[in-house]
């Protein structure tokens, strides 16, 4: 093995999810984010899960590290709702 | 039903919530621990590096049972510029010695550990359930809700780290600031023992632990790297603000940091198995809410934003169990629900965490000089490149030599503004 830069993909492939499917315990609102200009959520996420597509900011829930980083920064108050996963589900650390 | 009742149930099993429930069930008190996580931990991510004493305060020869990983020997600073790398390492095997004075941890490991304890003593241990909600009567918190079942106790301690949900519920203190908080990111990377004790100068038992600054592109923050036993904990907190003010992603600026020729020769070999992020509080003392408790209800580790970072030394997982005492010691002693916040407060002081915070009140400040993310780690590779360079051509003078690399980083008016802005600071 070897040590190299790792893609987001690939960093979130290491750690092991359990995806509520169809259970977002984040809620975005792209009707308010299409008017927000900071965008801090597509920088300061570190699970990357805001994404620019087509000049839309698109949020994902799976691969959520369950930070909180989102909610605290979020100017323009896109993130509507903000909870922990239900139990069983998100992310399982093993060696942190 | 009064049968169903708990002394005390905790929110979060990590270390302030396990402390607070260890305490309370080996003075017989019935307590329900309640962790959302799967099993202890796997919630959580820390740097780390646990300062000993406060296991010790706990119970004295406690943190013998603990699996923490290598006791922590050398101290190692690190000032980065693009490629280079100035480290300044103390050694010092009498950190290790008698009561050894901090150890890398792996949280998963030990909070796992930590949560058996509290079953050990007779607490109830109930992992993989969310707490959504809090019942309150008569102006009193009286227990938790659960996917719509309701839990009641005398007393119900918060537990649940930086994000505190709970705490908010409650109606103690609106969501963290932006400003308060860092967001830290961490790689775990396995990395055979034996490779660790001959890059880190280290025994089998020791480890060195690391903190770098000048990885984070100007932006306030610093890295960290601790050695495990079989892995490095690698990772990078940043100032969220300054972060969101510039166009990379955070994710980038780590895996480059990750990448740094100096850095790379660490880790080379090893192999990546965890990436996580988490919130740090970072302010220290201004950085507490004004109200940890009413009543029914106490606040505790993350939740009420303890926490120390000087730069070179990050506390939380101590103040964490610290305060978990404290809130157990409040609720042991109280006759009734009516004293224990202020109760809990005095125990704060008593176990000197308040004194502890207020020493570093204004340290902060010092992450306001931005240069200390840039410009001084730079003109220190600079200064280290113009004294070790021998090229066979005329030298310049030392002094002409030092000064030009001074001076392509800072003014002196910069420098002694910033060394006031530090002195005021310390
Ligand atoms: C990158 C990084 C590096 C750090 N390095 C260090 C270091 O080297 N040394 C140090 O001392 N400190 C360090 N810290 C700080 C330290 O990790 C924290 O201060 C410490 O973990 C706080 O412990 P806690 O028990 O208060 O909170 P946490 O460890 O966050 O525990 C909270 C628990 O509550 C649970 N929970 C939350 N909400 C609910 C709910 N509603 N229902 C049920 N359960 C819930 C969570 O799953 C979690 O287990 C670091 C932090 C970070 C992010
Ligand atoms: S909680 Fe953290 S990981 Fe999850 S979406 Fe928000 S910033 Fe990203
Ligand atoms: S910062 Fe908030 S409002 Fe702005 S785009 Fe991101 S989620 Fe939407």
């Amino acid at each position: 093995m070897t040590i190299k830069k790792l893609g987001p993909e690939e960093l979130l492939a290491l750690d092991k999810f359990s995806v509520d499917e169809g259970n977002p315990h984040i809620i975005v609102d792209k009707v308010i984010c299409a008017k927000c200009s900071a965008r801090e959520c597509l920088i300061v996420c570190p699970a990357r899960c805001y994404r620019l597509k087509n000049d839309e900011v698109n949020f994902e829930y799976v691969g959520c590290l369950e930070c909180g980083t989102c909610r605290v920064m979020c100017s323009g108050k896109g993130v509507t709702s903000w909870n922990f996963p239900g139990a069983s589900f998100g992310v399982t650390f093993r060696c942190s | 039903m009064a049968d169903d009742k708990f002394d005390a149930i905790v929110v979060g099993a990590g270390l302030a919530g396990s402390a607070c429930a260890y305490t309370l069930a080996k003075a017989g008190k019935n307590v329900l621990l309640v962790e959302r996580g799967n099993t202890a931990g796997s919630k959580n991510v820390s740097g780390g590096r646990l300062y000993t004493y406060a296991l010790e305060l706990l119970e004295p020869d406690l943190y013998k049972r603990a699996p923490l990983q290598r006791k922590i020997v050398r101290e190692q600073v690190m000032l980065l510029n693009e490629r280079g790398a100035t480290t300044i390492d103390y050694f010092n095997p009498d950190f290790g010695e008698n009561i050894p004075q901090s150890y890398s941890v792996i949280r998963a490991v030990l909070d796992e550990w930590f949560a058996a304890e509290v079953e050990a003593q007779g607490g109830m241990v109930a992992s993989g359930i969310l707490v959504d909600g809090l019942i309150e009567e008569n102006g009193k918190i009286v227990g938790i809700l659960t996917g719509g079942e309701e839990m009641r106790a005398d007393v119900v301690v918060a537990a649940d780290g930086v994000n505190s949900l709970l705490g908010q519920k409650a109606g103690l203190f609106p969501d963290v600031k932006s400003h308060a908080v860092g967001v830290g990111v961490k790689e775990t990377i396995e990395l055979p023992d034996n490779l660790i004790n001959a890059r880190f100068g280290v025994t089998a038992e020791e480890g060195a632990a690391r903190v770098a600054i000048g990885c984070t592109e100007g932006i306030s923050g610093g890295a960290f790297l601790y050695t495990n036993k079989g892995s490095i904990s690698l990772g990078i907190v940043f100032n969220p603000e300054q972060a969101a003010k510039q166009q990379r992603h955070i994710q980038d600026i780590f895996q480059d940091f990750k990448m740094h020729p100096a850095i790379q020769a660490l880790i080379e070999g090893g192999t990546s198995v965890e990436y996580g992020a988490h919130l740090v509080p970072e302010i220290g003392y201004q950085g507490i809410p004004k109200q940890l408790h009413r009543e029914g209800f106490l606040v505790v580790g993350d939740a009420a934003q303890f926490g120390i970072n000087t730069g070179l030394i990050i506390r939380g997982m101590d103040l964490a169990i610290v305060s978990g005492l404290a809130a157990a010691r409040a609720i042991i002693a109280s006759p009734s629900t009516a004293e224990m916040g202020a109760l809990y407060m005095k125990q704060l002081e008593e176990l000197l965490l308040v004194a502890n915070q207020r020493a570093y009140q204004n340290f902060h400040g010092i992450f306001e000089i931005s240069r200390i993310f840039g410009g001084y780690p730079k003109l220190a590779n600079d200064a280290m490149q113009f004294m070790f360079t021998v090229d066979g051509k005329t030298p310049t003078p030392m002094v002409k030599g030092l000064l030009r690399a001074v001076k392509k980083h800072a003014t002196f008016g910069q420098m002694i503004a910033d060394g006031w802005k530090a002195y005021r600071s310390l």
